[in-house]
C-alpha cells in the first residue's frame, strides 16, 4: 500500500515546506512544551444532557501549539501504531503550518472516518503509544487524536469538504455487508480504486455501532452523517433494511452482478451471565439499552420506543460499552449509577479517558464485585441484586489477574435497572446462511490474517465478526486490508 | 452597438434554447421517474378492515415476497419517530411482489400503522426474519390459532396441507367480529372448527375445548399453536397431557430482530434463547410461558404513558 511505503513517507517528508517548518523551531524548544489538554464540558452540566459532547475540541491556536510539539521524526514510529496507517507527521505539520484543510485531506487519504477516529480511537494504545515522546523521551505524547479530531472538525465546519479523488469506474460490483466502521473503511478504499460499491445494512440507519452503540455525548450522530455523506458523494451506494442471506441470498446477489463480498456484520449477539433471575424485566443487554437510546431516541417523549429510566442502575462490566451505558443512565436521571466489575480498575478494558470521565460524573465503581442473583417484585420487575466480593488471583490466559470469589461475602443492592455489558458474540446470521463457510467454535469467521479472505474465495471478512469484539479502528484497519486484497483477487481473476 | 446587440440577442436565444431543452429533459425525466416509481418502496397496496381493531395490509415488498417462507416475520417502522415492530407474515405473492400483514390495534405503534391506508408508504420494512417453520409430513396436524394469531398460522397451514398432511384447524376469538381469515384457512384445511368465548359464532368455548375434542376423537401427530401467550400456554399444557409434539410461534418484544439486542429472550428447556434468531417457533412443551407472559409486560408502564400521550 502506498501510504505505508517508507519511500513515499520519505519523499513527503523531504518536501521543501516540511524541511522549512522543521527549522522554524529548535527541537529542544518543541520538546519543552507541555501537552495541550482537551477542553471538556463541566461534569455537573454535561450529566444533564444526553446529546452534549463531553470533549469540546481544541481551538485553532491550541491545535497549532500542540502540532508544534511534533518533531517530524525521520522514522515516524507513530504511523506503525495506526491500524489504517495515517500519514501522521504530514497532517500534523499541515496543522502547524495553519493549513487545516490540507491536514484534513491528508487524513482522508487513508481514513474513511477521521472525525470519528479522532473521538473514539484508543490513541493511548496506538499511535500515541508509539510516539517518540512516549518511547524515547518518557513524556506525554503528541495529542495525535485531539489533532485528528481538530482537523476533521475544522474541515466540516468550514463548509468546504474535500471529496477524495476517485479512480475512473471499472464497473465491477462489490458488496459490503453491514455498515459499521469496517465496511465504511472498506467502501472508502474500494470506491477510490474505481469499484462499484454497495453497502447493505440490516437496520434502518447506516453506521452500525457508530449509530446504535456509541452515545451522542461521545460521538454525535451528525458527525457520522457527514462522513457518510462524504462516502456517498464519492459514489458509495447505501441500502438500508436489507439482510444479506435473508432478504436476498448470496447467490441472488451474484446473479445481480456482485463479484465479491466483504462481510462485516459485527459482534451483534449480546452475552448474558446465565445467573438466576436474569430474565426479569428491567435487566437488559447494553446493546438493547444503547440501541433504544441512541438509534431509537427512546429517551425523548416524542419518539415511540419506550425506555426504562432507572433511579438505581447497575451496569455489569468494565469495558467501553459498560462506561457508555452507565453514563447514559446517569444522564437519563439515575440517582445511583454503578459499575459492577469483577476485577479491579487496573484490569478494566475501558479507555482510561472514559473511566476518568465516568468518575467525574459521579459514577460509583463497585470493583471486585460480581452479581450472582437477581430478585423481582410481583410483576417481575427487578428490584434487588445479590453480589459477591472478589479478590485477584493468578494471571489467566489473557494475562490479567483472574478474579476469585471471597466466600460468604454476598450482600444485596437495591436496583431498578440492570444493564449487562459483559461482551458480545459474533452475529450468527451470515455464518448460518452460507454453507461451507469456515467458522471458529466461537462463531467468528475464519480468515487468512494476511488477506482477510474467507474459506470461500469471493468472501472477505473483517471487524468484530472476525475479531469477536474489538475497536472501531481495528475494524477499519481490517476494512482497508480486505479492500487491498480483494482488489488483488479481482484483478487476478 | 448594433453588433453588440445582435451578439447579446444570439446569446440570449442560445440560453433560451438551452433552457428549453433542459425543460424537456426535466419533464421527460419526471415521467420516466414517476413511471419507474409508480410502486414506491413498501407501499400499501390494499387495506382490508376485518373489524374495528383488526386490519389486513397488503404491502409492496418484492424481495421479501420472493424470499419468505412460512413462519418468517418482518420488522417495520411506520415513521421517523416510530418503534420497530415485529409482525409475522400472513401471506405473500411472489409474482405481484407483495406480502400480507395482519395488524391488531393495541399500543401507539400498531395504532399508527392502523391509520395508514392504501397508497401510503411504510417507512422501513425489513425481512424475512427468523427461522422458517419445519414443514414435513407427520400425518394429521392440529393447527390452533387464537385472535390475530390466525394470520401467521395461514401460511403454515397451507404448507402442511401442500405437504400432504390432514389438517384440522381451530380458529378462536373472543367473539364473532374477531374471527379472521376463515375462508382462507378453510381453503387449506380438511376441517375447520370455529370457537368463540361468548358463543356469538361457531362453538362456545376456548380453543382448548375444541382441541381436546379433536384429540379425543382421532389421532393427532403434531400440533401448532399461534395466538396470545396465555392461549398458547394452555394449548401446550393440553397437548403435553396427550404427548403430542407442539410448536408455538412467539411474539416477543424486539428491537432489531437480528439477534443484536436480546429483548426477545425466552427460556426454552431451561436455556435462554432469542426469539428473533432461534425462533420465533419453539417446542411449546419446553417454553417457560409464565416468564414469557411476564416479559411481554416489560414495558407496560412506559407504554401506558405513551398511549396517554398519543390520545
Amino acid at each position: 500500500m502506498m501510504s505505508t511505503n517508507k519511500e513515499y513517507l520519505q519523499i513527503e517528508r523531504e518536501k521543501e515546506w516540511r524541511a522549512q517548518l522543521r527549522k522554524k523551531i529548535a527541537n529542544k524548544d518543541r520538546t519543552a512544551k507541555t501537552r495541550t489538554q482537551m477542553p471538556e464540558l463541566d461534569p455537573f452540566v454535561r450529566i444533564r444532557y444526553q446529546d452534549r459532547e463531553v470533549n469540546t475540541g481544541l481551538s485553532a491556536q491550541q491545535a497549532v501549539a500542540e502540532a508544534s510539539r511534533c518533531l517530524d521524526c525521520v522514522n515516524p514510529t507513530c504511523i506503525e501504531g495506526c491500524p489504517v496507517s495515517i500519514n501522521i507527521p504530514k497532517f500534523i505539520k499541515y496543522i502547524e503550518q495553519g493549513e487545516f484543510l490540507e491536514a484534513a485531506k491528508t487524513l482522508k487519504e487513508t481514513s474513511a472516518l477521521p472525525a470519528v477516529c479522532g473521538r473514539v480511537c484508543p490513541q493511548e494504545k496506538q499511535c500515541e503509544a508509539t510516539c517518540f515522546y512516549t518511547q524515547k523521551l518518557k513524556k506525554d505524547p503528541v495529542a495525535i487524536g485531539h489533532l485528528e479530531r481538530f482537523a476533521a472538525d475544522y474541515e466540516r465546519e468550514s463548509g468546504s469538504m474535500s471529496v477524495p479523488e476517485v479512480a475512473a469506474p471499472n464497473g465491477i460490483k462489490v458488496a459490503a455487508i453491514g455498515s459499521g466502521p469496517a465496511s465504511l473503511s472498506f467502501a472508502g478504499d474500494m470506491i477510490k480504486l474505481g469499484y462499484d460499491v454497495t453497502v447493505f445494512e440490516a437496520l434502518h440507519e447506516i453506521g452500525g455501532v457508530l449509530k446504535y452503540g456509541i452515545p451522542e455525548f461521545r460521538l454525535p450522530n451528525k458527525i457520522v452523517d457527514v462522513e457518510l455523506d462524504n462516502l456517498e458523494q464519492m459514489g458509495v451506494k447505501f441500502v438500508r433494511n436489507f439482510i444479506v442471506g435473508k432478504t436476498a441470498s448470496f447467490d441472488d446477489l451474484k446473479e445481480e452482478g456482485f463479484q465479491a463480498f466483504f462481510v462485516a456484520s459485527g459482534a451483534g449477539l449480546p452475552r448474558f451471565m446465565n445467573i438466576p433471575g436474569e430474565n426479569y424485566n428491567g435487566i437488559l443487554s447494553s446493546n438493547e439499552y444503547l440501541t433504544r437510546v441512541n438509534l431509537m431516541n427512546a429517551a425523548s417523549d416524542e419518539f415511540d420506543t419506550p425506555i426504562i429510566k432507572g433511579k438505581s442502575v447497575a451496569v455489569i462490566g468494565g469495558g467501553n460499552t459498560a462506561m457508555d451505558s452507565v453514563r447514559t443512565a446517569k444522564r437519563l436521571g439515575a440517582e445511583r449509577a454503578m459499575i459492577v466489575y469483577r476485577r479491579s480498575r487496573h484490569e478494566m478494558p475501558a479507555r482510561v479517558e472514559e473511566v476518568h470521565h465516568a468518575e467525574e460524573e459521579g459514577i460509583e465503581f463497585l470493583n471486585l464485585t460480581n452479581p450472582v442473583e437477581y430478585f423481582a417484585d410481583q410483576k417481575g420487575k427487578v428490584n434487588r441484586m445479590r453480589v459477591q466480593r472478589m479478590e485477584l488471583g493468578e494471571p489467566d490466559a489473557s494475562g490479567r489477574r483472574s478474579p476469585v470469589v471471597i466466600e460468604g461475602s454476598e450482600y444485596d443492592i437495591p436496583v431498578d435497572l440492570v444493564v449487562v455489558a459483559v461482551g458480545v458474540s459474533p452475529n450468527p446470521l451470515i455464518p448460518s446462511e452460507v454453507k461451507d463457510l469456515k467458522v471458529t467454535r466461537w462463531g467468528t469467521i475464519v480468515v487468512n490474517e494476511e488477506t482477510m479472505q474467507c474459506s470461500i474465495p469471493e468472501l472477505f471478512a473483517g471487524g468484530d465478526i472476525v475479531r469477536g469484539g474489538a475497536t472501531v479502528i481495528l475494524a477499519m484497519g481490517d476494512g482497508r486490508k480486505a479492500a487491498a486484497n480483494m482488489d488483488e483477487y479481482l484483478k487476478s481473476k | 452597438m448594433r453588433l453588440n446587440l445582435r451578439v447579446t440577442l444570439k446569446k440570449s436565444l442560445a440560453v433560451k434554447k438551452d433552457k428549453f431543452y433542459r425543460c424537456i429533459l426535466f419533464v421527460l425525466g419526471y415521467f420516466w421517474r414517476s413511471n419507474y416509481k409508480t410502486k414506491r418502496m413498501n407501499q400499501i397496496v390494499e387495506k382490508v378492515l376485518f373489524s374495528e381493531k383488526v386490519a389486513k395490509f397488503v404491502v409492496d415488498a418484492p424481495r421479501i415476497a420472493r424470499s419468505r417462507k412460512p413462519g418468517h416475520f418482518v420488522i417495520l417502522r411506520v415513521d421517523e419517530k416510530g418503534e420497530r415492530i415485529p409482525l409475522t407474515i400472513a401471506d405473500a405473492d411472489s409474482v405481484k411482489g407483495t406480502i400480507t400483514l395482519v395488524v391488531q390495534k393495541m399500543g401507539v405503534s400498531s395504532a399508527k400503522l392502523f391509520e395508514l391506508n392504501a397508497g401510503d408508504q411504510i417507512l422501513d420494512l425489513v425481512g424475512p426474519l427468523g427461522k422458517a417453520t419445519h414443514i414435513h409430513k407427520p400425518g394429521t396436524i392440529l393447527a390452533c390459532g387464537g385472535g390475530v394469531g390466525v394470520a401467521p398460522m395461514l401460511p403454515i397451514v397451507e404448507a402442511f396441507k401442500k405437504a400432504g398432511n390432514r389438517v384440522i384447524s381451530i380458529i378462536a376469538a373472543r367473539n364473532k367480529d374477531l374471527i379472521i381469515l376463515e375462508d382462507d384457512i378453510r381453503k387449506w384445511s380438511d376441517e375447520v372448527i370455529v370457537m368463540t368465548d361468548d358463543g356469538s359464532y361457531g362453538t362456545k368455548g376456548l380453543v382448548t375445548a375444541g382441541a381436546e375434542m379433536v384429540i379425543q376423537r382421532e389421532t393427532v401427530n403434531e400440533c401448532i399453536a399461534i395466538g396470545p401467550a396465555v392461549m398458547m400456554k394452555f394449548t401446550s399444557l393440553l397437548t403435553k397431557k396427550y404427548n403430542i409434539p407442539t410448536q408455538a410461534s412467539l411474539n416477543a418484544i424486539m428491537v432489531d430482530g437480528t439477534g443484536m439486542c436480546g429483548a426477545c429472550r425466552v427460556s426454552v428447556g431451561g436455556r435462554t434463547m432469542f426469539t428473533c434468531i432461534d425462533g420465533p417457533e419453539f417446542d411449546a412443551h419446553q417454553i417457560d410461558f409464565d416468564e414469557l407472559i411476564m416479559r411481554l409486560g416489560g414495558y407496560s408502564d412506559e407504554e401506558k404513558m405513551a398511549s396517554e400521550r398519543y390520545v
